[in-house]
């Protein structure tokens, strides 16, 4: 395989989007577990609350840093590796990251640094407006982007003109129904990373047994909301599989790893596809499942990738593997959280030390999940860019050098691997060292808009476990 | 609706160029500086604001893909391996705010990433915009310049004018945010920057001039253009004296009027290009549907919106930081 600009420019886009999606997913999460916390503590008065919520945010921080940075490359990289794509489909693509750079990004980057540092100087409500701001803004960044990657998968509310697309009907392209199941497909699965990622924090400190209070907080809100969310992620992931059977046959042919048409079909459980001899090997399979999942019917007519011109397929074995890994960890979070709901309610959980490991250990299944999910739906739509539209081969930069691709994707590789390796470090340096140290309140009569100086004259101070 | 895009533009351009302007600048003035208390007081003018500053640049990239597809397009893969140095560094000086609090031992590491970051997206910028006062080499509206055709001397010039801007822009920043030997530093910096500055704007002027570039045409047709300068040397005379005075809301004022004035010149001698000389406001406009929907969501009601957090933003973090405020 020879180096070319395209294969390039692909690794790239591969490489930098999934660094960056990492970061959002766990700060959309963790902003909204945030502003629940602080709602929380200004209702209750709780001290626990507040430490937990400095705590986090001590590595909201962090993460959210990284997103920042990361999300600006991508904002460039469409226009620099992929300028036919940006040229010919800008009218559409374009507008709506500006409405998610307008809507979402002003939004959570002025509020971010109030969130940050902020609290002394400004109300209490105030503050929990700010991070509730920054809660909408992660949010509405997901719903613009998927909107986006949606009118990628299928395009609608379109007609073109001189090779350029131009949008007829903007309604058709917000409230396309694949948006409305990929967006809370997507959003859910950051909640959920949020919810997992602060459960098995909890569980680590209850396993050290250290920060019991703060930790039973994390544990058991961590879990609930994952007990409500995992079901529901699974229902939404159904619906996505429909849009995709019913808007791309292809894709949904190589996830399911079916070559030959079938009626009814059976279901692949796993096996190795192979596209030479076109069958998959190994396979374990169900009859008449298939037929079943795809058109909720006994005997229904399943399509086969063979039914495609072979310049027209996906590759089959990334959306084959990584469909069933993503629903691998949906099923093993379903189990983590319905056990670890129960135990809780029954008052067993903190003394059952094999699940306080499972789940100190289910951290990055979420991540995982997501990431296997991207795989799916992106590797899945090749080789289309806009799907059956635009090939991947027509949207790259026509001029670009493959010295100079390369040249990015090194360079891109080595900043992100360095500033990745001390991310995860000093996170983890966070996280081991807990809600520690003494907290420094405001003074009652503190008043907003005051230089930060007040909160040294007359500091009430506050430990952990208070 | 395609001039008030012209005009969201020029105006997210121009606030990109003041906040993230004065954020870059001190880094570059992070670099030299040795003392620990002073890099703290540095960082602490800035880091609430960093973030939201930065966002303007964002805006910049999407609005220009949204409003005006073909600059974004043709701009962006021309300027393949500069925009690559000014991202790698805008990254470097972004995770250092977070970063250095977290480690003494490698806290060199993130300063360093931090001032070389600042630089080097400083410069990037600049020589961006030398770039286009030059011309790009553009034959029927796509990129024909290879991967070094935005390289000239006269855009290197640009770059390192930038870098004595953005310097300059945050020195005064630190005289209105800081206090004591910050401040004083900031002060003695001051006027050897403006005199950099100034050097630099008759080089390139000369240059300008020598080589006959088409931009200078414009210059002879539009003399009221010279307006602009004419306000920029009031405002650099308002400088020095408000530095003289010790008067520390003043300079980063003035600062901003002479970079306004510098803006409003350029601005206005590529008009109606977009791209000078190769690509036009109209011919680069996206469909007037896109315009529209732009226009009557984010235009009319979020645009106000956003300028209205930026200016919050700075409220709420206004006035002198102090040597006892937090670290996080
Ligand atoms: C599911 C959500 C999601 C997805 C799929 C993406 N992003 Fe993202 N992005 C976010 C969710 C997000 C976020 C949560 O809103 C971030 C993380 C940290 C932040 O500031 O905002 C962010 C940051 C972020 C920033 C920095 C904003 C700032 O300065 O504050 C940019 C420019 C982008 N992203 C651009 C992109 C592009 C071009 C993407 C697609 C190809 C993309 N993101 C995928
Ligand atoms: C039974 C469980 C699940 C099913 C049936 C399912 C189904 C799907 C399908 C078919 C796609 C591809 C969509 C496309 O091609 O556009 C997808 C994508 C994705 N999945 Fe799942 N999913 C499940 C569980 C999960 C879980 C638990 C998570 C994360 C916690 C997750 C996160 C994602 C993400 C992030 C994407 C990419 C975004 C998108 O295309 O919408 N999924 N899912
Ligand atoms: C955030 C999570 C995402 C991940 C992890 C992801 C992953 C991937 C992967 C693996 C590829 C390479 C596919 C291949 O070339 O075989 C790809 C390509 C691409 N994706 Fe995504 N993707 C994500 C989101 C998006 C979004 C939100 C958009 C659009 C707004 C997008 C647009 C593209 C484009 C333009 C390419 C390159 C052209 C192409 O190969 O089609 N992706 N992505």
């Amino acid at each position: 395989m020879t180096l070319t600009a395209l294969l390039l420019s692909r690794l790239q886009f591969a490489f930098t989007i999934s660094f960056h999606i990492i970061f959002p997913s766990f700060s959309i999460g963790v902003a909204a577990w945030l502003t629940v916390l602080e709602a929380l503590y200004l209702a209750t008065g709780r001290p626990a609350y507040r430490l937990v919520f400095e705590f986090w945010l001590k590595i909201f921080g962090l993460v959210f840093g990284l997103g920042v940075v990361s999300g600006i490359v991508m904002a460039f990289q469409f226009g620099t590796n992929w300028s036919e794509l940006s040229r010919t489909t800008g009218s559409i693509q374009g507008v709506l990251l500006s409405y998610e750079t307008f809507t979402a990004f002003a939004l959570e980057a002025s509020f971010f640094g109030i969130l940050v540092f902020g609290r002394p100087r400004v109300a209490p409500w105030f503050y929990l407006f700010s991070t509730a701001m920054v809660t909408l803004g992660t949010s509405l960044s997901s719903f613009w982007i998927m909107v986006n990657n949606s009118w990628m998968q299928v395009p609608v509310g379109y007609v073109v003109k001189d090779g350029i697309y131009i949008p007829s009907d903007w309604a058709a392209i917000i409230f396309s129904p694949v948006v409305w199941v990929r967006f809370p497909h997507m959003l859910i699965a950051s909640y959920l990373t949020g919810a997992f990622c602060v459960a098995a924090t909890g569980a680590w400190y209850l396993l050290r047994r250290e920060f019991a209070v703060e930790g039973q907080i994390m544990l058991r809100m961590g879990l609930y909301l994952a007990a409500i969310l995992v079901p529901t992620q699974l229902f939404f992931g159904h619906l996505t599989g429909d849009y995709v059977h019913h808007y791309q046959p292809a894709k949904f042919a190589a996830i399911e790893g079916r070559w030959h048409d079938e009626q009814p079909a059976s279901e692949v459980l796993i096996g190795i596809p192979d596209s030479v001899s076109e069958a998959d090997h190994y396979a374990i399979s169900i009859p008449i499942l298939g037929s079943l999942i795809g058109s909720l019917s006994f005997h229904s007519k399943e399509v086969g990738l063979t039914d495609f011109p072979p310049q027209d397929r996906p590759p089959v074995v990334i959306p084959f593997f990584s469909f069933r890994i993503m629903v691998g960890c949906g099923l093993v979070m379903l189990m983590l959280a319905c056990a670890g709901s129960y135990l809780s309610f029954k008052e067993r959980l903190e003394r059952n030390r094999l699940l306080l490991w499972l789940i100190f250990l289910s951290f990055p299944l979420p991540f995982i999940a997501i990431l296997t999910g991207w795989f799916t739906a992106e590797v899945g739509r090749q080789p289309w860019t806009v799907y059956g539209l635009l090939r991947t081969t027509d949207a790259v930069t026509p001029f670009l050098t493959s010295r100079a691709a390369l040249v990015s994707l090194v360079v891109f590789g080595a900043v992100y691997s360095f500033i990745f390796a001390f991310g995860i470090y000093y996170i983890y340096q966070l996280l081991r060292a807990g809600p520690v140290g003494r907290l420094v309140l405001p003074p009652p009569a503190a008043v907003p808009n005051r230089p930060m100086s007040v909160v040294d004259t007359n500091p009430r101070h506050l430990a952990a476990g208070e | 609706m395609a001039l008030y895009w012209v005009f969201v533009l020029a105006v997210a351009v121009l606030l990109y160029v003041l906040l993230d302007g004065f954020d870059l600048g001190i880094g570059i003035l992070f670099g030299p500086t040795r003392d620990e208390s002073q890099r703290r007081a540095m960082l602490h003018a800035v880091s609430p604001i960093w973030d939201g500053n930065e966002t303007w640049l964002v805006v910049v990239g999407v609005v220009l893909w949204g409003a005006f597809p073909i600059v974004y397009a043709t701009l962006l893969s021309a300027l393949y391996l500069p925009l690559l140095v000014m991202l790698a560094g805008l990254i470097l000086r972004g995770v250092a705010f977070e970063f250095r609090y977290k480690t003494q031992r490698l806290r060199w590491i993130w300063d360093a990433g931090f001032a070389v970051g600042s630089l080097l997206a400083a410069f990037i910028q600049g020589m961006t915009v030398g770039a286009l006062v030059q011309g790009l080499p553009i034959a029927s509206g796509r990129y024909v310049g290879g991967e070094f055709g935005w390289f000239s001397p006269f855009a290197v010039l640009c770059g390192v004018g930038l870098c004595l801007g953005y310097a300059l822009l945050g020195a005064c920043w630190l005289v209105q945010k800081c206090e004591g030997d910050t401040r004083d530093l900031a002060y003695r910096l001051i006027p050897r920057l403006s005199v950099g500055l100034m050097i630099f704007l008759i080089a390139v002027l000369t240059y300008a001039l020598y080589k006959d570039f088409p931009v200078m045409g414009r210059w002879l047709d539009r003399p009221w253009l010279f307006v602009f300068p004419a306000i920029g040397i009031v405002a650099a005379i308002a400088l020095i004296a408000s530095v003289r005075r010790r008067n520390d809301g003043t300079p980063f004022t003035m600062v901003v009027v002479i970079f306004a004035a510098a803006f409003g010149t350029l601005a206005i001698s590529f008009w109606p290009y977009m791209i000078p000389f190769a690509i036009t406001i109209d011919q680069a406009a996206a469909t007037h549907s896109s315009l529209a929907f732009m226009f009557w969501g984010e235009g009319l009601f979020i645009f106000p919106l956003m300028l209205l957090y930026t200016v919050v933003n700075l409220r709420v973090f206004r006035g002198k930081i102090t040597a006892n405020s937090p670290d996080y």
